[in-house]
């Protein structure tokens, strides 16, 4: 797929990490991203809250340019440089008068011929899921993240056409299809506060602040954006957030092409997670363990599904004598836990004092023990890492009650 | 201010300017019955003097340099959540971008720091091609005379390699100068 390609001002500043991570997820998906030449601002919101012919004709040289060059799909990666440049087409395309007027202000061809699509378009409806699944290698298992729209990927409907206005799903599924979990939260297309948090800063950190407090209250442990001015607000910002409310947030915030270009391979620090403001990477790192302790918590009835599996493979006695034989070792590893549990902890964990815990985690918790017998038999590696996710976990818990 | 206020028919130069508002705006006020459902769902309703279904009642009443004067047009995030929800299809962000716009044009600005981000912000676009968001901060910060403000942010941005000492300049920089002298001459005309 051929695309032009409107990186905006913001990519060349504060949005460093949308522009990389969003050419490295062009070449993970086999887009040829054009950047268009020569391009200039889009105006913003201060040109059409200023004139209204300037906030048509800023982003119509860029359409224009693009026309000159035979493009007609143009990717814009900032939500308000997607929402300007859209508008202008399509107000163009409605009133020749306006068209003809803006031709006349910047003193070129103007069709109004292409069509602008943002990254969630081109993600979810250009690429298609099925495409992008199909490059995970780095699945983002034991992620739990809230999707966030916030306004001009998903308003007015009438230009952006391809999502739910109220309840947008196309970020989830994008999300969803790189292994992580999403979250279903009232607030994904609350507004952030914008440019207010800049001009009025004592109403944008409210904004902010409830976002941020609405997601986590929903269970999401990351925040996944679209749009460079969101991300200036609950990345940068959070901090003033903070400070304004008195308590600490420490939410981490990315770009949903970041997530697909590190699920693809890509490393974390080349997409640019490094360079937020709120710490990023750790969580990336901790996704691991977190899958492990989410794969704990939800233990599997071993007897019933090895029964299923000998059901389904019906007249197969082995299958049925391989499950008994299991269940056998099973019980005797849970067995070995009840009888000697500082032994079978050093199995699984070598620092002595975080055994220690695991043995006073699992003692009298039948069904830790069972879960963790359970994949010492089966991956002994999943069972150290369960443990370890044990652990971690009581640790948290000790130091939240003190 | 005036606790009573005395509603008197239309002048014929209010008329002349409402019909240019709606005309702007592309919507029509005469089309709210005033549920509120723009204002219950409004995110910076919390912060406005007027309620945007106050601001288009204003309007209704023909009290439009209240509606002009209200610090609610500017502190209007513009994140159309308003017009998407209207049950009468009334743009609501369409308006309040309208009466932005004319209250600038007439120099009643009741929000300051809105205004001066604004042309800060068009004054970066109209010398380089491109905004440069060091200097817009600067300029932002030196004219609302708050110059210590996101101070903490400076550094931080730097070691990031999110801020460039200089602003990006495009090649097209004398025809963007000319889009904008062209625009605002036009717009005088109107």
């Amino acid at each position: 797929m051929k695309l032009a390609y409107y990186p905006g001002c913001s990519s060349e500043g504060s949005a460093i990490e949308y522009d990389l991570s969003t050419k490295k997820t062009a070449h993970m998906l086999e887009t040829d991203l054009q950047e268009l030449e020569d391009w200039n601002c889009c105006g913003a919101t201060s040109a059409h809250n200023t004139n209204k012919l300037l906030a048509g004709s800023l982003p119509a040289r860029n359409l224009a340019i693009a026309e000159q060059n035979g493009m007609d799909l143009i990717l814009a990666p900032c939500a308000a440089c997607y929402n300007r440049l859209h508008s202008t087409e399509l107000a163009a395309r409605k009133d020749n008068a306006l068209r003809e007027q803006i031709q006349e202000v910047i003193d070129m061809d103007f069709k109004a011929l292409t069509t602008t699509i943002s990254v969630l378009e081109w993600l979810d409806d250009k690429v298609g899921i099925d495409k992008i699944k199909a490059k995970v290698t780095n699945p983002l298992k034991g992620m739990k993240a809230a999707c966030y729209y916030g306004c001009l990927l998903v308003r007015p409907a009438e230009h952006t056409g391809f999502d739910d206005t109220e309840d947008p799903q196309s970020m989830d599924r994008i999300v969803r299809a790189l292994g992580a979990q999403t979250v279903d939260w009232p607030y994904k297309v609350e507004c952030c506060g914008a440019a207010l948090a800049t001009s009025r800063p004592e109403i944008g950190a409210k904004m902010i602040y409830d976002v941020i407090t609405n997601a986590k209250a929903a269970g999401a442990q990351c925040l996944v954006t679209a749009c460079p001015l969101c991300m200036l607000n609950l990345d940068m910002r959070q901090a003033g957030a903070e400070k304004m409310f008195k308590e600490k947030l420490n939410l981490p915030v990315y770009y949903v092409t970041e997530l697909v270009a590190i699920a693809g391979g890509a490393s974390p620090t080349e997409v640019g997670v490094g360079k937020h403001f709120v710490e990023a990477i750790s969580y990336l790192e901790s996704l691991p363990a977190r899958a492990a302790e989410m794969e704990a918590a939800e233990p599997k009835p071993v007897k019933k599904a090895a029964k299923a599996d000998s059901e389904e493979s019906d007249g197969e006695p082995a299958g049925a004598e391989d499950a008994e034989a299991l269940q056998k070792k099973i019980d005797a590893m849970i067995k070995g836990f009840n009888k000697n549990p500082d032994k079978m902890a050093a199995r699984l964990i070598e620092d002595e004092e975080r055994a220690k815990i695991l043995v006073e985690v699992i003692s009298g918790d039948e069904k830790k023990t069972a879960r963790l017998a359970e994949l010492m038999v089966t991956d002994k590696e999943k069972a150290t890492k369960a443990a370890e996710a044990f652990v971690t976990g009581e640790l948290k818990k000790r130091e939240k009650q003190n | 201010m005036e606790s009573t206020v005395k509603l008197t028919p239309l002048t014929e130069s209010d008329q002349l300017l409402l019909d240019k508002i709606e005309q702007e705006a592309e919507t029509s006020i005469n089309l709210c019955y005033q549920c509120g459902k723009c204002s219950a769902g409004c995110p910076v309703g919390f912060a406005m003097d007027y309620t945007p279904r106050q601001v288009i009642r204003l309007l209704q009443l023909g009290l439009i340099n209240e509606a002009l004067s209200a610090e609610s047009i500017w502190i209007c995030a513009s994140c159309e959540t308003c017009s998407a929800r209207c049950p009468r299809g009334v743009d609501i962000a369409s308006l309040m971008d309208t009466l932005r716009r004319e209250a600038l044009y007439r120099g009643i600005i009741t929000d300051k720091k809105v205004a001066v981000f604004n042309q800060a912000f068009l004054a970066g676009v109209r010398n380089f091609g491109r905004t440069y968001e060091a200097g817009l901060l600067l300029t932002h910060n030196l004219k609302t005379m708050q110059p210590f403000k996101d101070a903490e942010l400076g550094l931080p941005m730097m070691s990031r390699g999110k801020v460039h000492l200089f602003p990006a300049k495009i090649k097209g920089r004398e025809q963007v100068k000319k889009i904008f002298e062209r625009a605002e001459k036009m717009r005088g005309e109107q």
